[in-house]
């Protein structure tokens, strides 16, 4: 009787829901409880959101599956929904215009889905609908059937590497943690997602948190901890808002509290919104940050899983990684291991963005080029245009060339290229992108971000930052170049943790791959991508002017002076230098140069 | 002002909190980190008000001034940086009247922060105005939602 065969599924991740999804998933639901649907409909259909999907560009996205069969809408708006009721529900037959098309398929055909698998397929905040899909069947095995020793044994076999950026075998840190003898012990999820441009932890909490808490009682019981903590940034209000629900879900059916699953161990699991740093992602930072202390990492004495929060034995495992360990239990070890190279077991998922034709969440096997991310899954570069380079891993990771397109994806691949894996950062440049104003930005952020507790990173990366921003500027020195290449050795050779270590790396592999974009900057005062607003005059093109006047309507400093239907001029002692004039004329009359 | 301080006094007792959580609390309460509000607790715990601020400082999540009745926050994330988010930045504290180098207007009608990232890359760039994520922005639709909260007021 209650069969519900008519299946409605409605995004519900941040991009969703900034287009407008839950109007959209309001509309359905309204639709089919309403009185004039025929009974037969309202007992047949159901609507639920489900996780992001990573394709937050063609949002809101809808599924409609009826008897199994799946049609994917894109771009739907709530004025849209009662035409696919009507037509598709009711009698059918699906909207032809409104499906998601060639570019949908391009850009999920070539991805391998574990840890993103319930993302855009499950609703997030369902308890039951992650116990439909087997889920805490693995939790429960760990408590109730295996031994510690059982646990660690699998999770190194199936060569899980941490996703956090380092690349340390999970397995062997467990086992550092087991074998200590504590009557406390702790289990940290990190959620701090430091890398601005990296949003995969952000989608796999809102689509999935079971997973990751799944994860941590699983690595609780392998390590003996009775207490876990989430560190999630605070700005991810839907993120911590869903992984608040789980927990109380949890504690609510006892896989959380005393004596989980009757297996005798206790364990609680507490949310610890971060206050927001970009050094909080630092083990060791992260943890003085638990305890309610400034975020300053301290030298790596002892592994964190010797001597951790609180002076206990600690494992620190970034949300995928954990997301990824009730797969590896549920499936084994070996399925796991064979998905990606030898070394490192899995998938990685990056946060593909930048200008390329697909920007949004992608997880491939480790070991794929970056060729197959960018022209396959990826699209192709945005208007065709010339392909220049990728930063990978962040702000403190490392800019790569053309040369580097066929390189794999995967830690030793890219560690040799000069770059990291980072927490799956992917930023593609084109030739409309500057390769310095590129680095005079990461140098921004991390300058700003340094703890301030070694002299070469507090100090050092300020000056780099002056040099880069004297260089977009227009008063570039003869020997910059050099003096960056050397201070940045320095600060990377002299810094007490990972994030001085790495904050020179834009800079160094920019120069290593683009030095002549630095030298032109210096020697010709030009910005060859035409970006950097100093040194960019923008003038009018006196033939193609036709006095409209809409640039100096939209001119923000009254900069523009002329009469209708006569041409224009740009006063460039007024002119700010914005672009708008550019962007606004239809005549391509503005010369940008 | 006491009562409230009081409250977040307790919930610290409760929880066995720590500095963190308490300036967690007086920001959730006041909207930003008073100084009188600091120096309060701090004689009551017997705890320098210098470690106070010391940690209010250094993380972002904390504001020592008051903040605007509307407050935008412009994502400078690299995919936001290069779909040109800086110069909706730029076009914004004009558009506003933000005095150099503060967040907030004179009237504090309006705040325009910048944060690192909001994990919402895939529409970037974005603009997050009064805790609603906006993709996609550009400055024209920036400057429609700019008249659209002053037409509330
Ligand atoms: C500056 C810096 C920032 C970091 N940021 C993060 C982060 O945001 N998320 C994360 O999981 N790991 C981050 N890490 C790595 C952590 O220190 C740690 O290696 C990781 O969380 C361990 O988990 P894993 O083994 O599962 O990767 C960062 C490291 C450094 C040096």
């Amino acid at each position: 009787m209650d069969k519900k065969d008519i299946v409605i599924k409605v995004c519900s991740g941040t991009g969703s829901l900034s287009a407008g999804g839950k109007d959209v998933l309001e509309a359905f639901r309204s639709l089919a409880a309403s009185t004039g649907t025929q009974a037969e409909f309202r007992d047949r259909c159901t609507a639920h959101q489900v996780g992001c999907r990573g394709f937050c560009s063609r949002d809101v996205l809808v599924d409609v599956i009826i008897n199994g069969e799946k049609i994917t809408y894109e771009l739907i708006k709530p004025d849209m929904v009662p035409r696919i009721f009507e037509e598709h529900i009711l009698q059918g037959d699906p909207v032809d215009e409104w499906m998601a098309g060639e570019q949908h398929r391009e850009f999920h055909a070539a991805q391998t889905k574990i840890v993103l698998s319930h993302c855009g397929e499950m609703d997030p905040e369902s308890l039951d609908a992650y116990l439909a899909s087997g889920g805490y069947e693995a939790a429960h095995q760990a408590f109730v059937r295996m031994t510690p020793g059982e646990i660690i044994e699998e999770i190194k076999r199936s060569a899980l590497r941490g996703r956090g950026g380092a690349g340390f075998p999970t397995g062997l840190k467990w086992e550092f943690a087991g074998r200590m003898r504590s009557k406390e012990k702790y289990v940290v999820c990190n959620g701090n997602e430091s890398d601005p441009g990296a949003f995969a932890d952000r989608c796999i909490i809102e689509g999935d948190p079971h997973s990751v808490i799944e994860g941590m009682m699983i690595c609780a019981r392998a390590i003996g901890a009775e207490r876990g903590y989430i560190y999630v940034r605070d700005s991810y209000a839907l993120a911590v808002k869903r992984l608040g629900l789980a927990l109380r879900q949890c504690r609510e059916h006892g896989f959380l509290g005393s004596n989980v699953f009757d297996s005798g161990f206790d364990l609680d699991i507490r949310l610890y919104p971060a206050p927001g740093a970009f050094i909080c992602g630092e083990a060791t930072a992260l943890m003085k940050s638990i305890e309610g202390k400034r975020a300053m990492p301290s030298p790596r004495m002892w592994r964190t899983a010797e001597k951790g929060l609180w002076g206990r034995p600690t494992v620190i495992n970034n949300v995928e990684t954990l997301a990824n360990v009730p797969r590896i239990l549920g499936r084994g070890a070996e399925w796991f291991a064979g998905v990606g190279t030898e070394n490192s077991g899995g998938t990685k998922v990056f946060s593909l963005t930048g200008k390329v034709k697909n920007t949004g969440l992608v997880e491939i096997p480790m070991g794929v080029t970056l060729r197959e991310v960018i022209y396959g899954i990826g699209g192709g570069m945005v208007e065709d245009r010339a392909f220049k380079g990728i930063q990978l891993g962040g702000p403190t990771g490392g800019c790569l060339s053309e040369a580097f397109l066929d390189s794999r994806v995967d830690y030793e691949s890219l560690a040799l290229a000069g770059t990291i894996m980072g927490s799956g950062g992917m930023v593609v440049l084109d030739e409309t992108s500057c390769i310095v104003d590129t680095a005079r930005f990461f140098l921004d952020i991390t300058q700003a971000e340094s703890c301030g507790k070694c002299t070469p990173c507090r100090l050092g990366l300020r000056r780099m930052f002056e040099i880069l921003q004297r260089i977009t500027n227009g008063h570039g020195r003869n020997g910059d170049i050099e003096l960056l290449e050397d201070l940045g050795s320095h600060i990377r050779a002299t810094s007490l943790c990972g994030f001085g270590m790495t904050a020179p790396n834009p800079v160094l592999t920019t120069i290593r791959y683009f030095r002549d974009e630095y030298a032109v900057h210096i020697k010709d005062r030009k910005c060859p991508a035409l970006v950097c607003k100093n040194l960019l005059t923008y003038s009018c093109i006196q033939e193609n002017c036709t006095g409209c006047g809409l640039c100096k309507k939209v001119c923000p400093s009254d900069a523009i002076r002329g009469t209708r239907k006569k041409s224009h001029k740009i006063d460039q002692d007024l002119c700010v230098k914005c672009g708008s004039c550019f962007d606004a004329c239809k005549f391509d009359a503005v010369l940008r140069e | 002002m006491d009562e409230v301080l009081d409250k977040i006094l307790e919930n610290y007792f409760e929880n066995d909190g720590n500095s963190l959580t308490i300036l967690q609390d007086i920001e959730k309460s006041y909207g930003y980190i008073p100084e009188d509000a600091v120096c309060r607790i701090s004689r009551k715990l017997d705890i320098p008000p210098s470690r106070f601020f010391g940690i209010a400082t250094f993380y972002s999540q904390f504001h020592l001034k008051p903040r605007g009745k509307h407050i935008i926050t412009v994502c400078r994330g690299t995919p936001c940086h290069v779909k040109g988010s800086e110069k909706i930045l730029n076009r914004l504290q004009m558009e506003l009247d933000i005095p150099r180098g503060e967040d907030t207007s004179e009237d504090l009608h309006f705040s325009v922060e910048e944060v690192n990232c909001v994990g919402a890359c895939g529409l970037s760039p974005v603009v997050v105005i009064n805790s609603q994520v906006q993709g996609q922005m550009s400055i024209n639709r920036m400057i429609e939602e700019i008249n659209k909260l002053r037409a509330l007021d």
